[in-house]
């Protein structure tokens, strides 16, 4: 076929084998196996179809769009560049590496009913990613979207017959239909300035009255991407919905489904050639916010998934102060910002979907193995399944950004753009930069806190319950795809030169004039060093242990010493409500947790408790009083709400002719 | 001085001089109070005894309690290699080391808590969650400093950032800045390395210690290692620090050389008149005395836009 794009092609059909993969086992019998490994297989075809398609990207140049043909509005157009390369190597990594752990922690055989219809969800929400970052019309990329975000509705609603899984779900819902309502507006304001619906367009703004509508186009697209991305405020959805989900769907929400958010981000802030310097610094502040608070959130939480979901917030916005940083080298013509800006943010976008799916399948084969998700109820996991605990250490270290490990790459990246922005005395994207950078080093601690947390409570010192004593390593179809990830994770820490030509390209996909017109990041930043580092690093260590090998294989003989109590006990130790105590103070005007503490005044006190609700501030202390008092004071709206279908389809019918009057 | 020697050297002041550094601190202590005090080299045989001994271990630990150490300690060595001691240049160095330094340290403070968590003790779980805690704001404030030094020497690679000629500016607005930042850092140098008013390195009560109770546990060369690793930071951010208070070089080796070490020696002297001179904070003040660094640092930024 001549003219056309082989690569997307490929693309697509990987899209449709993914999409269709979980069909068949709905078809047949309730009793037939076979559907789960049919699931599998036809992923697994569909991410090689798709690794195909990046390898023959990387081949071709220039590529041009694909129609398939016309909607009734819109067309199918599809189109891949290098940000949609970028973007596409995440959405088949971690959903093909996710449906395999999936086979034994969803299994057939548990959940046959479930099972089936998260299979085929899953199938769905896969392609329909693909859809979103292929998609080259407004409306095609609209259905995508919407296809994409029902379908997480019903991962996250799995396990429907708990009423928190049902109540997480329906948040979700509202809240991903609020920002597609954001969307619809941006869209629609979009097509009316171009007079078309191709994606994405790059937009000429000079009268004055443009740039009220480029103001426009920004904050819906903001809000709509946002609510996805989970920027704070804008993340009310997220930590119920990825706590809730079965853990292999919370990997693909955090590590992926998340990223599309980011993506629409991307693509908003490259409308404008040169767009206005305070975009950058409203993003730089925007992420900012939500990296510290995010993370502070994180600190302050019980439930070890419910702490890597805000922990999912702070890495969302590291990636949105490097898409600031990126803008503002855009606004000020600095090709060398851009590429390290976007550069960092996009290698982040990578890694996070690789250390984040890691720590979630890890958290997985905890709750699978203990039943629960709260660290006061966990403990000693370190000796009962030492597989997992290594691997949870592996996706902790990377996640904090420590070398030498991928986190720190990007985290460097970031740093140094930062930093050089910061030093240009001529500039004005100064300001925003200098804020970022103590910012960025009070997530890194902030991080190092939190996850020392969760492994030092969760998986240190001895059980705090019987579940956890007897707590056991999973079998070897979850944990492969794990150690496939921590190898990744490893793999990019040390040799982060591999990820340069995907990078490159992706930024010359966002800004094709100062995109390639500054020198490639490898140039810009000594990575050879880093490479070195790491692997000194890791002989440091070998040498150290060797130095006094020995000895430290010495067997474990005595009791902890514990300042002399002649007694201690697992509920002695050092709990996870008490490990973040000072932080939680510190950071209260923002996380505002309910603690009850036991008023002793009696000589001889009785039994008393003591309570501590990690609750989100936003979600529970703003959205939902709000909406108590919407429906308070809507109550009488009701009788429009009676549900026979018929009354609802004639107010459809009434709405389209009210509309149709209005704009004639 | 050739690069080989010159290396040689950093190499010797790196690994030999840190625990010379607590030597003459407890000197001092001792002096103050009235007392002949350990010996100047007693930090040294502590070491070696330690590293001859046998480790006993608890039955709770696993590999990260064994680990705590060693990356630690593996870790604050790979710093020093980044980090220029006086008028020498550091054996490695290229642009963003600066951030490679500060995250080699927070990758042993990472270590060193979970290893403190992995005994399963109530006390080093304590001690644990005030290190990560007070990090939080020595992050941030050392990163400050950093932006101002940037700013200033306009290069991102520790040794032509700490050499730079804008450093030794001892007046006007420059002079201020790198003065506040100065102060800053000389708080995050007590706080990093658990000194008075922080922790209290010598105080008999766990339940009021930071770091020497996370780790309670260790014994043997482990223990040395944990000891010998602190000494190491606490030279390398007193390093750190005498670029700012003594931004002087001779220009011949063989004068810069014991410039340093008596720079050094003065800072351990120093170190050791404020613990003698002050008290421990209570623990809840503690974040308040890092905001005011971060907020020190801040207004050295200010300065800089001048």
């Amino acid at each position: 076929m001549i003219g056309v794009p082989s690569s997307l092609l490929v693309a697509l059909l990987a899209a449709l084998s993914i999409g269709v993969s979980g069909v068949p086992g709905c078809l047949w019998r309730r009793s037939a196996a076979a559907g789960q490994p049919t699931a599998i297989a036809l992923h697994m075809v569909g991410s090689a179809l798709g690794f195909a398609s990046l390898a023959l990207f990387a081949l071709e140049a220039d590529l041009p769009n694909l129609s398939l043909g016309r909607l009734p509005v819109g067309e199918l157009a599809f189109a891949l560049d290098g940000l949609s390369a970028l973007f596409l190597v995440p959405i088949l990594v971690v959903s093909t590496l996710g449906s395999i752990y999936g086979s034994s922690y969803w299994s057939e055989r548990e959940h046959p009913d479930s099972g089936r219809k998260l299979r085929f969800w899953w199938g769905l929400i896969t392609a329909a990613m693909i859809g979103v970052v292929l998609a080259r019309d407004a409306v095609l990329f609209l259905l995508a979207w919407e296809v994409m975000a029902l379908s997480a509705f019903f991962l996250i609603g799995t396990e429907e017959e708990r009423p928190e899984v049902r109540r997480a779900s329906w948040v979700y819902l509202v809240a991903t239909h609020a920002g597609t309502l954001c969307l619809l507006g941006f869209f629609a304001l979009l097509v009316d300035t171009t007079g078309s619906f191709a994606l994405w367009p790059s937009l000429e703004m000079e009268s004055a009255g443009s740039r009220w509508l480029a103001t426009g186009l920004f904050g819906l697209g903001m809000a709509g991407f946002g609510l996805k991305a989970g920027l704070m405020p804008l993340h009310l959805w997220l930590p119920g919905a990825h706590a809730n989900a079965p853990s292999h769907v919370s990997a693909l929400l955090s590590g992926v489904m998340l990223k599309t958010g980011v993506y629409g981000v991307i693509r908003v802030c490259g409308l404008l050639p040169e767009p206005p310097l305070w975009w950058g610094g409203a993003l730089v502040a925007a992420g900012c916010l939500s990296g510290v608070l995010g993370i502070a959130f994180a600190v302050a939480q019980q439930d070890l998934k419910r702490l890597l979901a805000y922990s999912s917030i702070e890495n969302i916005g590291v990636i949105t102060i490097g898409i600031g940083l990126a803008v503002i080298g855009r606004s000020l013509g600095e090709p060398d910002l851009v590429a390290l800006g976007l550069g960092g943010a996009l290698l982040h976008v990578l890694n996070h979907s690789l250390f984040k799916p890691l720590l979630f399948l890890a958290a997985g084969n905890v709750l699978h193995a203990t039943g629960t998700r709260q660290l006061s109820a966990l403990g000693g996991l370190a000796r009962t399944m030492p597989r997992t605990f290594l691997l949870f250490v592996v996706g902790g270290v990377a996640i904090c950004g420590l070398p030498p490990l991928n986190g720190f790459v990007s985290e460097w990246l970031l740093y140094i753009g930062l930093l050089r922005a910061a030093a240009s005395r001529g500039g004005s994207g100064w300001p925003w930069a200098s804020l970022a950078v103590p910012a960025l080093a009070m997530i890194g601690a902030l991080a190092v806190a939190a996850f020392v947390k969760a492994i030092g409570i969760a998986f240190g010192g001895a059980p705090r319950s019987p579940a956890a004593a007897r707590a056991h390593d999973p079998a070897r179809s979850m944990l492969a795809p794990m150690f496939a990830l921590a190898s990744a994770c490893l793999a990019i820490g040390l040799l982060p030169r591999f990820s340069l030509p995907l990078l490159r390209s992706a930024i010359a996909g966002w800004d094709p004039v100062l995109g390639s017109a500054g020198a490639p990041i490898g140039e810009l930043v000594p990575l050879a060093w880093i490479s070195g580092a790491g692997a000194a690093l890791i002989v440091a260590i070998a040498l150290l242990a060797a130095g006094i090998q020995r000895r430290l294989s010495a067997p474990a003989t005595v009791p902890t010493w514990d300042c002399a109590y002649a007694q201690p006990a697992p509920r002695m130790q050092y709990g996870a409500a008490s490990f973040s105590e000072t932080l939680e103070k510190l950071f209260a005007w923002a996380l505002r947790p309910r603690i009850a503490t036991p008023a002793s005044t009696d000589p001889f006190p009785g039994r008393s408790e003591f309570r501590h609700d990690a609750r989100d501030a936003v979600l529970e202390g703003v959205v939902q009083p709000a909406f108590r008092a919407v429906e308070r004071h809507f109550s009488r709206a009701r009788v429009l709400q009676r549900g026979p279908v018929h009354m609802y389809l004639l107010y459809v019918f009434l709405t389209i002719v009210l509309l149709l009057m209005v704009a004639r | 001085m050739t690069e080989a020697s010159a290396i040689l050297a950093h190499f010797t002041l790196l690994l030999g001089m840190p625990p010379l550094l607590l030597g003459v601190i407890n000197k001092t202590k001792a002096w103050f109070a009235g007392r002949n005090g350990p010996p100047l080299l007693q930090p040294y045989y502590d070491l070696a005894r330690l590293f001859r001994k046998e480790m006993v271990f608890s039955e709770t630990t696993t590999w990260m309690f064994r680990a705590g150490p060693l990356v630690t300690l593996a870790g604050v060595l790979l710093a020093g290699l980044l980090l220029p001691l006086g008028a020498f240049d550091a054996p490695v160095r290229f642009s963003g080391d600066l951030v490679l330094f500060a995250y080699l340290l927070a990758l042993g403070r990472f270590f060193t808590t979970a290893a403190a968590l992995d005994t399963g003790s109530a006390f080093e779980g304590m001690g644990a969650a005030r290190e990560v805690s007070f990090a939080c704001f020595a992050e941030a404030a050392l990163f400050t400093a950093f932006v101002v030094l940037v700013r200033y020497s306009g290069s991102l690679s520790l040794t032509p950032m700490l050499h730079a000629p804008a450093l030794g500016a001892l007046h006007g607005l420059p002079g201020a800045a790198l003065f506040l930042v100065a102060v800053a850092l000389f708080v995050v140098l007590l706080a990093e390395s658990s000194r008075i008013p922080i922790d209290d390195p010598n105080t008999h009560l766990e339940l009021t210690m930071i770091h020497e109770v996370m780790v309670l546990d260790h014994s043997g060369p482990l223990l040395g290692m944990v000891l010998y690793g602190a000494a190491v930071k606490l030279f390398l951010l007193s390093a750190l620090l005498l670029h700012l208070v003594l931004p002087i070089t001779l220009g011949d080796a063989r004068l810069d050389g014991p410039l340093f070490i008596a720079g050094m020696l003065a800072l351990a002297v120093g170190i050791g008149v404020v613990e003698s001179a002050m008290a421990r904070l209570r623990l809840r003040y503690v974040p308040s005395l890092l905001i005011a660094a971060v907020v020190l640092c801040a207004f050295g930024f200010v300065l800089t836009l001048a």
